[in-house]
Formats: C-alpha cells, structure tokens, sequence
C-alpha cells in the first residue's frame, strides 16, 4: 500500500489541501492520535468554517513540533485494484493531476482509453482514490455520453448524426448498418466484432455526411460505402 | 505527448519531431504550397498530400520550394487544399496519389505583384479572427509570433493598465459570440471589480450545436490566439488562472491547445512573469465529455469541476459566483480569438466594422445543401443573400432553396422571404431565430422542415439533463407530438397541443437549453405552417421525406 507524507502548514494555505484518500491521521513519531475516516473530517473542518473544494481537517499534533508545522499527516492510497499495467496510465493521470476530486471526468477519460470502457472495478478504485463517492462517480458516467459501461467491439464505427449530416443522408446509413449487422446505435454486433455509435456532431459538417472508423474520420459517405468499409475491416 | 515541431539541424535529424518535415529549403523559398491540415482537409488524406509533395520535390532535387502545413483554409467542402501564397493560387481536391499537377505548379512559381482577383467566396470576406487561419502552422509557436502573436498581449501588460484593457474592450463594442450577445466590455468589467480573490478565466470551446464548426476550425488552426486572448482577459480582470474547456469529440483541436498551451509556457507567454512583468496566468486544459448542455456557462463550471453538467439557476452570475464560489469570466472562443486584434488596433477601429448595435465580424460555419460550405468571416450586418448566394455559391445540383437553418437547435429556420435580411443579433431575433455560436446549416426542397423540427426537438430530447420538469417532459412530448405529425396521424388539435407545450417550455425551464428548445418548431410554425398542414390535413409530406407519404406510419 503506498503511502504518501504530506505535511501542512499551520496558517498556510496547505490548510486548504483537498482530501485525497480514505482516511488520514498523524504518523509522527509518538502521537497516538488515532487515524480519522474522511466524513468525520470533512464535518470538522466544515465546523472550523473553512470551505475549499473538498476539504480535510486534522487536529493539532500533541507532540512537539518545528515551528509552522502544525500537522502531519498520512495519505493512504487505495491498492490498484490489479497488477494490470494498463493501470499506470491511470495512476499516472491522477498523480499528474494532484488526486484533486474536479479531476474525476478527465481521469474516466484515462480509464476508458486505457481499458475500453469503465467497470465497476475502475468506478469504485477511481472514486476511493480521488475521495469521491461511488454514487458520485457513478453519476457522472453515466451523465456523459462519451463514458460507456459496457465492453466495446473490436472496431469502432461512429456516425455523426449533426444537423448537416442528418440531411445529408446518416438516417440512410444507419438504416444501412442496421439491415447489414443488425445493430442500433450504442449496440454492438453479437461477435464482438464492431461498435456502433452515434455523434451529435463531429464538426465535420463541411464534409457530411461524416462517419469516424477507428478513430479515423472519413467524409462525403453512402450508405453503401460505409457497410462495405465495415465489412473489409 | 505534445508535437513539438523543431527545425532540422544542419545534417542532422530533428531531435523531437515526430512527424514529417518539409523539404530543406535553400535560402529563401521561391515558393510556398500551404497544405490544409485541419480536420477537414485531413480525413480527405491531407497529411499524405503533404508528404507526397514534400517526396517528390526532394526526388526532383528542388530546393527553393517550401511545404508548409496550414490550419483551415475555409473551403473545406473542396478538400484537401493546397495554397501558392505567393501566386495567390488555390488547388482543390488534391488526390495524394496524384500531386503531379501541383509539384510541376510549384516548380515554376514565381512571387506575383497583381495577384489575380480571388473568387468571392475569399473576396468578400473579412478576416479578423481567421486572420492566421491557412496561413501559419498551428503547431509552430514562432510563425504566430512572425505575424504579430502575442503582441498585443505584451502591449497590454506593458503599456496599458488593466482598466485600460477593459475599456478598449468595451469600446470595441464587441458582443459575446457564443449566442447571446451579450456585451463583452460589461461582462469584463463585472469580473474585474469583483474584490474576491482567485479569479477564473474560462474559455468555453464545448461547441455542441449540430451544424457548427468555427470554434473547432479557430483551435485547430490558430490555438495561440484563443491562449493570447484569455491572457489577455486574465490580465483585465484580475484572475491568475485560465481553463480551456473543449469537447473530446475534437481530438486534434484538443492535441494542439495542449501543444500550443506547452510552448506558450516554454516561451513565456503564459506562466510567470508574462513579458517581464509581475502578471502571472497558468491555462489548464479541461475535456467535456459529450453533453450539449455543458456548453450552458453554469452546466459548464460544473463539468470543469468534476462533476455532472447540470445547470443553476442563475443568479448569481458566474461574474460573481463561479468556479468554486470565485469570480469566474466565461467567454466563448470566437471572442477570446478577436481580443488579441482589438488591443493591438483599438477598440475604435473595431466597432468601425459592422453595423448598429452588432460591432466587428463574425465567423459562420456553412453546411448542409451549399455549395461552397466551409467557414467564413464576414462583416456584421451583411445580407443574408450575400453569405448564401455569394460567398457560400448557392445550392447545388440546381436544387432550389427553402430555408437557412442558424442557431442550431436553439435557433430556427429562416425562409426565402427573409434572405435580404442583414445578419446582426437584433434581425436574427426579431426574424424567430438566434445568432447562436454561428452554424449555417442550408436546406434545399428535399428537407421537410416538420421533420427538421422534429430532429431538433429529439436532439434536445437526448440532450436534457433531466433536471427540470418544463424540459425533461415537455421536450419528449413536443417530440412525440412531431412524431404523430410526421407519421400522418397527428389531428388540428396536436397542433394547438404542441404550440401551448412550446409556449410553456421556453417560459418554465431553467436554463437556456430548455427555453430555446421548441425555437425550431414555432420559427417552422411561423414561415412553413403550409408543410404542417399538409401533414395533418392532406395526409402528405410535400418534400417526401416522411413516412406520412408513402402511407405506411413507422411504429
């Protein structure tokens, strides 16, 4: 389990210091202060009137300290929830964005690029980590479309669906797809084999109708053409 | 992680660049073939054209010719596009496999005195924003420097005092060009007296109108002018940290704002100590996540936080109470990208351009059944006729025009009768529709405007946060009426039904996505009532495009 030393300043704006993990307390040599849950800190800090985006208190340490140094404090880091190297990335990303709770969309973004999709597994090791309630994070994947919780196919194929390419023709490429593959939207081909997915706009008007295969853009598509493309992948 | 383009050493090879280089030029080039390398252009295999030039000028041993790659040369519907800066030529739809034409071209290039006259499409444009656009490399910081980058943020924290900053703006008389319109002067002047302490500058780049692609066009093509502008604001209003928020359906907009916010810190554009002086602004880079309604300034502050896009009711305002309680500045990219040019040249010479109370340019993104779509700058206050006929070339396959739709789905359509209007807020307003962020979307008589509204109302549909009932409701069952109108089995009362559920969702909902939500249907209502009624009554859609006409409703 990796831990990591933080210390706060008395005063300082370190007071302010987000609440990372699961729970904190002093490990400074003879303080038997014992380690607090996050909820109760947050409560005791919220009494102190002292407001920040997510924040963390901690009593004085009785033992003597250099001075300024009020606290001293522990951060627990969840375990990574397997010895899976796709994990770096994540950890990286939420490292690199200082384990701050506004950083919970950007991290799901690491997620699903690293594993695919976002599965419970992630959800709950992303939100412990961050400090953010599973309901919470829960919330926010399913709010955005972007997120999906479900395993994608092996290939991706993304119709935008933007007022240009609607009357340029992608209610016929859909059609075309779902004759073909028998898929809708956000479903996938029962042989795992490609994704369906729609977009409200691509930005890629000029080009309509625009249809992205793994990730690369092609414009001015037929119905006819984007399920032989499909096929040949 | 970040492309950083860096110029071959003499006999060796460029030590961080990934990607392909132009040819060694010796000297100064002759001749210069711009190659479009925006979103457009790329998946229409620009990047190949680029290397397929750049191979055989080597092979032919030609050594005063440069290959540059541009940002959006506007015609994107013509893509990929190569341009001869120097003879003021165009080439279109240049295959990769077959660059012959355009090498042989460029051999022979020479620097011309008249360039001839460009097409209108190019020649009745104005170009403030777009003034870099299709002619520098997005991901080289120093070609945007060569042609006055950042200048105007070093004059602004050199020479001039913040207020004075404010009150260039103000008098520049620019209006947000996100939609709304509302004065940008007021909006900095708000944040900048705010006394709380930290300030937020936030660049809102979540462009999620359907129809719409400036903001993507701006970022793709010219990502340092939109950094200079919010350094520019910070520096005015006081705040000391920027967020850019884009939508992750822009990958390659996303790839170089974070190129670009990169170098700008490694040149001292952003950071501490901007051009010598005490003033310090840190630009951090947030991704959306594919809701609509982030692009709502209080849905937006919430997803930058981390957490759902769902709005507040405003007030108070963001001016006062945004990112984490601080005083927050929210502006869109468009008008971030035109501050640079207001500090450099005054705020005076600005509102000379355009007309009435709508000041400066604007940018539009044509799309739909035009035939030249791509993104343009034009004047405020410009006929309609003029952007559709002129510059965007009429409709094509001698199709006949029905409607312009603006605004995206918080806009409406504007028929034949009103194309000699002039563009500016107030007409578009007046005429049931809105500026909104700029997409042009052209219809030709295969649309039927009672299935666009209807595309419109399912778009806002999807799109609600579920937060407030008047939206949540109303718009499913405005679409559900749609629905029954489209499929010919809708009565007179549907009608009445759907315009009374209009009238109480745009009165009752709680943030701009719901009270501009049935916009498409009442401007559809108000100039193709006809096309409803022939739905109801006559059992027919005139276009053919619905289901009512082959008689056969879908379930």
């Amino acid at each position: 389990m990796a831990v990591r030393r933080r210390r706060l300043r008395l005063g300082h704006t370190a007071i302010r210091c987000r609440l990372r993990f699961r729970s904190a307390g002093c490990t400074r040599p003879g303080c038997d202060q014992p380690r607090v849950r996050r909820s109760r800190l947050r409560s005791a800090f919220a009494a102190q009137g002292v407001v920040g985006p997510a924040t963390t208190d901690l009593r004085p340490c009785p033992v003597v300290l250099p001075e300024g140094l009020a606290w001293i404090v522990t951060i627990t880091k969840p375990p990574t929830p397997s010895d899976d190297k796709r994990w770096r990335a994540v950890d990286a990303r939420m490292l690199r964005l200082g384990y701050s709770p506004d950083a919970l969309i950007e991290v799901l973004h690491t997620t699903q690029q690293s594993f695919g999709y976002l599965d419970d597994v992630a959800l709950t090791y992303v939100g412990e980590t961050l400090g953010v309630p599973l309901s919470k994070v829960y919330g926010v994947a399913t709010f955005y479309s972007l997120f999906t919780l479900k395993p994608q196919g092996e290939h991706t194929c993304v119709v935008c669906t933007g007022t240009a390419c609607h009357i340029n023709g992608a209610t016929g490429i859909l059609a075309a797809i779902r004759a073909r593959f028998g898929i809708g939207p956000k479903e996938t081909t029962p042989d795992d084999r490609i994704s369906l997915v729609t977009a409200r706009c691509l930005g890629a008007c000029s080009i309509a109708p625009a249809v992205v295969f793994d990730g690369e853009a092609k414009g001015k598509q037929t119905p006819a053409a984007v399920v032989a493309t499909l096929e040949a992948l | 992680m970040t492309e950083i383009r860096s110029e071959t050493p003499a006999g060796g090879t460029p030590r961080h660049s990934r990607r392909m280089t132009g040819p060694p030029v010796v000297g100064r080039a002759r001749a210069t073939a711009c190659v479009c390398q925006a979103a457009g252009c790329l998946s229409a295999g620009s990047d190949r054209v680029f290397e397929r030039v750049t191979e055989e000028l080597v092979s032919d041993g030609v050594t005063d010719v440069a290959v540059k790659r541009v940002g959006c040369l506007g015609l994107c519907a013509a893509g990929p596009l190569v341009e001869i800066p120097e003879t003021g030529e165009l080439f279109r739809g240049v295959e990769p496999e077959n660059v012959r034409a355009l090498v042989d071209r460029l051999k022979v290039a020479e620097r011309m005195a008249n360039k001839p006259e460009r097409e209108p499409f190019f020649a009745r444009q104005v170009k403030i924003v777009l003034e870099n656009c299709g002619q520098i490399d997005p991901e080289n910081i120093d070609d945007y420097v060569a042609r006055q980058g950042y200048s105007g943020l070093t004059k602004a924290v050199t020479q001039m005092s913040p207020q004075q900053v404010v009150d260039e703006v103000t008098r520049s008389g620019m209006r947000g060009r996100g939609g709304a319109g509302y004065p940008t002067g007021l909006k900095w002047a708000t944040v900048a007296k705010q006394i709380a302490t930290p300030k937020y500058v936030v660049c809102n780049a979540d462009e999620g109108d359907p129809g719409a692609f400036m903001d993507r066009s701006v970022l793709e093509s010219d990502p340092h002018r939109v950094l200079e502008g919010m350094a520019i604001a910070a520096y005015a209003v006081g705040a000391t940290k920027g967020y850019v928020y884009c939508r992750a359906e822009y990958p390659l907009a996303v790839q170089r704002l974070k190129a670009a916010i990169h170098r700008a810190e490694k040149s001292g554009f952003l950071g501490v100590s901007i051009g010598g002086s005490t003033f310090a602004f840190h630009v951090e880079l947030r991704l959306g996540a594919g809701a609509f309604v982030c692009g709502e300034e209080t849905a937006l502050m919430a997803s930058i936080q981390g957490g759902r896009g769902t709005p507040v009711p405003r007030p108070p305002f963001p001016a006062a109470h945004g990112l984490w309680g601080s005083p927050t500045l929210i502006n869109n990219v468009e008008t971030y990208a035109s501050v640079p040019a207001i500090v450099r040249k005054g705020g005076e010479w600005y509102s000379s351009i355009g007309s009435g109370k709508s000041k400066g340019t604007k940018v539009f993104a044509l799309a739909g059944r035009i035939v030249n779509s791509g993104l343009i700058e034009v004047p405020m206050g410009i006929r309609l006729r003029d952007v559709i006929f002129d510059i965007g070339g009429g409709i094509p396959d001698g199709g006949t025009f029905k409607a312009v739709q603006t605004g995206g789905p918080s806009g409406g359509c504007l028929p034949e009768e009103l194309l000699d209007m002039s563009l500016d807020y107030e007409s578009l307003v007046a005429a049931g529709s809105i500026m909104g962020s700029g997409g042009m979307v052209v219809m030709d008589d295969t649309s039927c405007m009672v299935e666009v509204a209807r595309y419109f109302m399912d778009f806002c549909r999807e799109e609600s946060c579920g937060k407030c009932v008047p939206c949540r409701v109303g718009t499913t069952q405005m679409y559900l009426l749609l629905t029954k109108i489209t499929e010919g089995v809708a009565s007179l009362n549907d009608l009445e039904q759907l315009e009374k559920l209009g009238d109480m969702v745009r009165s009752t909902s709680l943030c701009g996505l719901g009270q501009s939500a049935p916009n498409p249907v009442f401007s559809t209502l108000r100039y193709f009532r006809n096309e409803y009624l022939a739905h109801i009554e006559d059992r027919v859609c005139p276009a053919g495009v619905c289901p009512v006409s082959i008689k056969e409703p879908v379930a």
